[in-house]
């Protein structure tokens, strides 16, 4: 027999009319379609243990960060240092906990300027009819094509010392850190939310509500916002492993968080002059870091699943 | 195709002065001013600090000061390193051949591992191999550059002891000794950005794949009595090829990224590691001008990409 | 009536037997063709009529094997093409047949030629897969095919690409691929509806002539009776998946058994009753039932101005019931029906 024969556009497009058979609320629509993305589920269960260790882990686990004992230094994993110790003696366990405080919040602290950011500016574009929403695209294309990283790298070392001034070592850096790593990623948010906005705003629906005398905000946010959630949240996943990943690699560089502060990347940075007598050193950051962003990524791959299941990607 | 090109190439200049732009813009906003950094060595005294302010117009108003700033970045006066006391220009395009060799080949091997990968997973979908080939490029692309780089460095140099570790571009061997010693020091640096690359490739390729099986002129092409392979080839990867050259050219400002991150771990010479030698070194015409150099390769690289959709896709050449 | 012209009609060609095509989906198996008969002999047009969604397509597609395969199957029946059954045919030979014996044009040219090839590439690979050509020889005969069909600038519209073309050009561009290789049969599946009213007449024309210098037969996929009238030998009244009513033109418009065919006929509407009838356009009320879940009974039972009883028990079987004339329905077949 034949080999499989894909499916054409337009016979499915039958298919699925008859198939809106049965009314049911989108949320529980979408939770039902994230289920069956066993990844996914698995990675959230996964997630959801590191965000608890991460919060919980410090009084689960009250051994000091910076806790200097030349007598264990170097040591591989054991029962009182369950991950070992750097070349200080200090505990790799309790120095991750601590460190993946911080590349959480980073993380998420990016993404929601990154979405503020972008729906504001998406939104604006998708409203406006003249020159403003050209012209708010044409920036959106630019921030795209400036190269991240250098520019970041550039960022943080012309501005690290005026807001490590103001705000102190560890406030300036994350407030510098969390502006860029932001400020460099809301141009997909923009783009998602303005297409949206292009797509939604001649619709019937809108039309309605602007019949009715809703006001421009309002139509924006009762009626438009809520439809373009769904790949917003989708980029928003998305955002947060890139900012844990930008954010290492600034440490990983040096460039980061100051040397006292153990961010995973940092940590890295200490670990990989001594690769070759303490590997455990690199390697539990290192894999700490690859399995947030992993479980982030199939996370967010589920989200684009239930809640926007007509791209393949 | 001439027109097409040549509208490109106009769009690629405001391109240019916009990132150029913000580059001025981040160093005219920084403090400690580095602008006369460059104009004068810390080292020299106030007075005469004050003398060189005026004549190289550092109190100029700012729209003066970029276009002369914009001028001499484009015309190559890129001043002198602070620390190593050559020109600028020099050091840069000492070390600039480096970096795109170690780009242009992990680009190479990225392709040459998705394309095949991507198509076949596109054909099969939510098969076997599908699911294998998806999970392998979620973790090749949830590893960071420098972990895999370590990682790539613990098992092939410490354990194994099959390669070095050390980049070296001045290697004393001839013929193909030489060769040989080449690729085993270049091999690990640019599997590393590979594999990367070829996580998120892979993913397009099959997403594009995926979006044009299913359009009316494949049904068609497997109407004329074409095989199956034929079709796949001939007619879907033609088609899916478009959107993942807009894709690749939309990755291209991270791809650096992952460039300087390899430069770092494998000492290789190159202009990444360059930008961070000379930020931890506080050398700031170096940085300035290696960031512009950036900026200028992404908009050359986007430049190339457009060329390509171009040839790729006759609706936009031949309107 | 239209053209009547015996055109050598002969030995039976197609044979569609008991046809069954399902889809799976979500929320179940979707009967979209289930239990259809039809036969097409050398050189004759037979028209399928039926509303969207009636099966028609699926049918269509089922003969030459290219229904989507992983939701589609096709679960029971037998294609018989000159007396070979097509469903357990490898591959292989099943590309032998596509275009060279069998040929279709679909129902969007838009969307239905390849964007990055020219057109005179796209034609050339068919000719050139089935008959073996040379490049020289190929463009050639690509140049001819696209002669017959009219088009105009032929020298320069060879080398040129599907969206420099308009939706009406790009179907004879489609005619002529699909007729390229002299096929025995050709299924035209809407080949008009997506296209303006002024250029539809054209392609009913073009396609008209085709059959005249080539002699095909044509299956001739449509909603519209007009075009059916204009056009057939014989048509196939199809609805929900079975075929309701089959039977010459004249037959089956001189006397329309089926009450969906009547529904169809009287719902044609006629300029030349005008303003002096004062008549509001019929309809057919009612909906199309699920083929997720069809009714036991005969499946036009519920939008039926004459259902029985009876009709509900058993779906009508299709007898004919003068020659030349088959129908689906009960009060067609007193004693038949137990």
């Amino acid at each position: 027999m034949d080999v499989s024969t894909p499916a054409s556009l337009s016979l499915e497009a039958g298919a699925r009319d008859l198939r809106r058979a049965r009314p049911v609320s989108p949320a529980f629509e979408a939770w039902r379609r994230f289920r069956r993305h066993r990844l996914a589920l698995a990675s959230a269960a996964i997630l959801l243990l590191m965000i608890l260790a991460i919060v919980l882990g410090p009084t689960l686990w009250p051994v000091a960060i910076n806790d200097i004992d030349f007598t264990a230094r170097l040591k591989g994993p054991s029962w009182a240092h369950p991950f070992g110790t750097d070349d200080l003696g200090q505990d790799l366990l309790a120095r991750m906990l601590y460190g993946g405080r911080i590349s959480l919040a980073v993380g998420l602290a990016a993404m929601a300027v990154a979405i503020v950011v972008g729906t504001l500016i998406g939104a604006i574009a998708g409203m406006s009819r003249g020159w403003l929403g050209s012209a708010l695209m044409w920036l959106t294309d630019l921030f795209l094509s400036l190269p991240q990283l250098p520019l970041l790298l550039l960022v943080m070392y012309l501005f690290r010392d005026f807001l490590k001034a103001l705000f102190g070592p560890e406030g300036g850096v994350f407030v510098l850190i969390v502006a860029v790593i932001g400020g460099l990623r809301w141009m997909p948010v923009a783009r998602l939310v303005r297409a949206q906005f292009l797509s939604l705003r001649e619709k019937e629906f809108v039309e309605a509500a602007r019949a009715l005398g809703a006001s421009k905000t309002r139509q924006v946010v009762r009626h438009i916002l809520p439809n373009a959630l769904g790949p917003v949240i989708v980029a928003g996943t998305i955002d947060v492993a890139a900012a844990i990943i930008a954010e290492s690699t600034l440490s990983f560089l040096g460039l980061g968080f100051p040397p006292d502060i153990p961010t995973w990347g940092r940590i890295l940075y200490d670990a990989k002059d001594y690769l070759d007598i303490a590997p455990h050193w690199a390697l539990f950051p290192g894999a700490a870091i690859f399995l947030a962003v992993l479980t982030i990524n199939f996370i967010g791959d589920g989200l684009r699943d239930a809640l926007d299941p007509r791209k393949v990607m | 195709m001439g027109s097409y090109l040549i509208r490109r190439l106009l769009i690629a200049v405001p391109s240019l002065l916009g990132i150029s732009v913000v580059l001025f813009t981040v160093l005219a906003l920084a403090p400690g001013d580095p602008f006369e950094e460059l104009a004068t060595n810390p080292a020299v005294p106030p007075e005469v600090r004050t003398a060189l302010r005026l004549k190289f117009g550092l109190d100029d108003p700012i729209a003066l000061r970029y276009v002369r700033w914009l001028l001499a970045m484009l015309g190559g006066d890129w001043g002198f390193s602070f620390v190593s006391r050559v020109d600028v220009g020099t050091l840069i395009m000492q070390r600039l051949p480096t970096t795109l060799f170690v780009i242009g080949s992990s680009q190479l091997l990225a392709i040459l591992i998705a394309m095949p990968v991507g198509i076949y997973a596109a054909t099969r979908p939510y098969s076997i191999f599908d699911q294998i080939a998806n999970t392998f490029a979620f973790i090749g692309f949830s590893l960071p550059t420098f972990f895999t780089g370590l990682l790539f460095i613990l098992v092939f140099s410490i354990t194994l002891d099959w390669l070095p570790f050390v980049y070296r571009s001045d290697i004393s061997a001839s013929g193909w000794q030489w060769y040989v010693e080449h690729v085993r020091q270049a091999i690990m640096p640019i599997s590393v950005l590979a594999l990367f690359q070829a996580a998120s490739l892979t993913r397009y390729v099959r997403s594009a794949m995926l979006d044009v099986i299913r359009l009316d002129y494949v049904t068609t092409a497997r109407a004329k009595g074409l095989g199956e392979r034929v079709v796949i080839l001939k007619h879907v990867v033609r088609n899916a090829l478009i959107p993942v050259v807009t894709l690749v050219a939309l990755q291209i400002p991270a791809i650096f990224g992952g460039a300087i991150v390899t430069e770092q771990i494998f000492r290789i010479p190159g202009i990444g590691s360059l930008l961070i030698s000379s930020i931890l070194a506080n050398d700031t015409p170096v940085v300035m001008a290696v960031t512009f150099v950036f900026a200028c390769l992404v908009v050359f690289f986007n430049l190339i990409a457009d060329i390509l959709y171009g040839c790729l896709d006759p609706r936009i050449t031949f309107a | 009536m239209a053209r009547d012209v015996k055109l050598g009609v002969g030995e039976t060609l197609l044979e569609i037997r008991g046809l069954k095509t399902h889809f799976e989906t979500d929320d179940g198996m979707l009967q979209a063709v289930d239990g259809v008969d039809l036969t097409i002999a050398r050189g004759e047009t037979v028209g399928v009529v039926g509303e969207s969604g009636c099966g028609k397509t699926v049918t269509a597609m089922s003969v030459l094997k290219l229904v989507p395969m992983p939701p589609g199957r096709i679960v029971a029946g037998q294609i018989l093409w000159q007396g070979r059954d097509l469903i357990p045919l490898p591959a292989q030979d099943m590309n032998g047949i596509r275009s060279k014996e069998i040929a279709i044009v679909f129902q969007e040219p838009m969307t239905s030629l390849n964007p990055v090839y020219t057109v005179g590439e796209q034609i050339a690979e068919v000719v050139r897969r089935h008959e073996g050509l040379g490049r020289r020889a190929a463009l050639d005969k690509t140049v001819e095919m696209l002669r017959l069909v009219q088009i105009p600038n032929l020298q320069r519209s060879v080398h040129d690409y599907p969206h420099q073309f308009s939706g009406g050009m790009r179907q004879r561009v489609m005619i002529a691929m699909a007729l390229s290789c002299d096929p025995k049969l050709l299924i035209a599946d809407e080949p008009t509806t997506a296209l303006d009213v002024t250029i539809q007449a054209q392609i009913l024309e073009l396609l008209q002539a085709m059959k005249s210098r080539f002699g095909m037969a044509v299956m001739l996929i449509t909603h519209a009776m007009g075009v059916v009238a204009e056009t057939a030998q014989r048509v196939v009244v199809m609805y929900a998946g079975k075929v309701v009513e089959e039977a010459s033109v004249q037959q089956l418009f001189a006397r329309p058994r089926h009450p969906y065919t009547r529904g169809l006929i009287r719902s044609i509407p006629r300029i030349d009753r005008g303003a002096a009838s004062k008549r509001r356009l019929e309809t057919i009320g009612g909906v199309v039932p699920s083929l997720l879940h069809p009714p036991a009974g005969c499946r036009f039972a519920a939008r039926c101005p004459f259902a029985m009883a009876k009709c509900l028990e058993a779906t009508p079987p299709l007898l004919e019931v003068v020659q030349g004339h088959k129908v689906a329905c009960v009060l067609e077949q007193p004693e038949a029906v137990p």
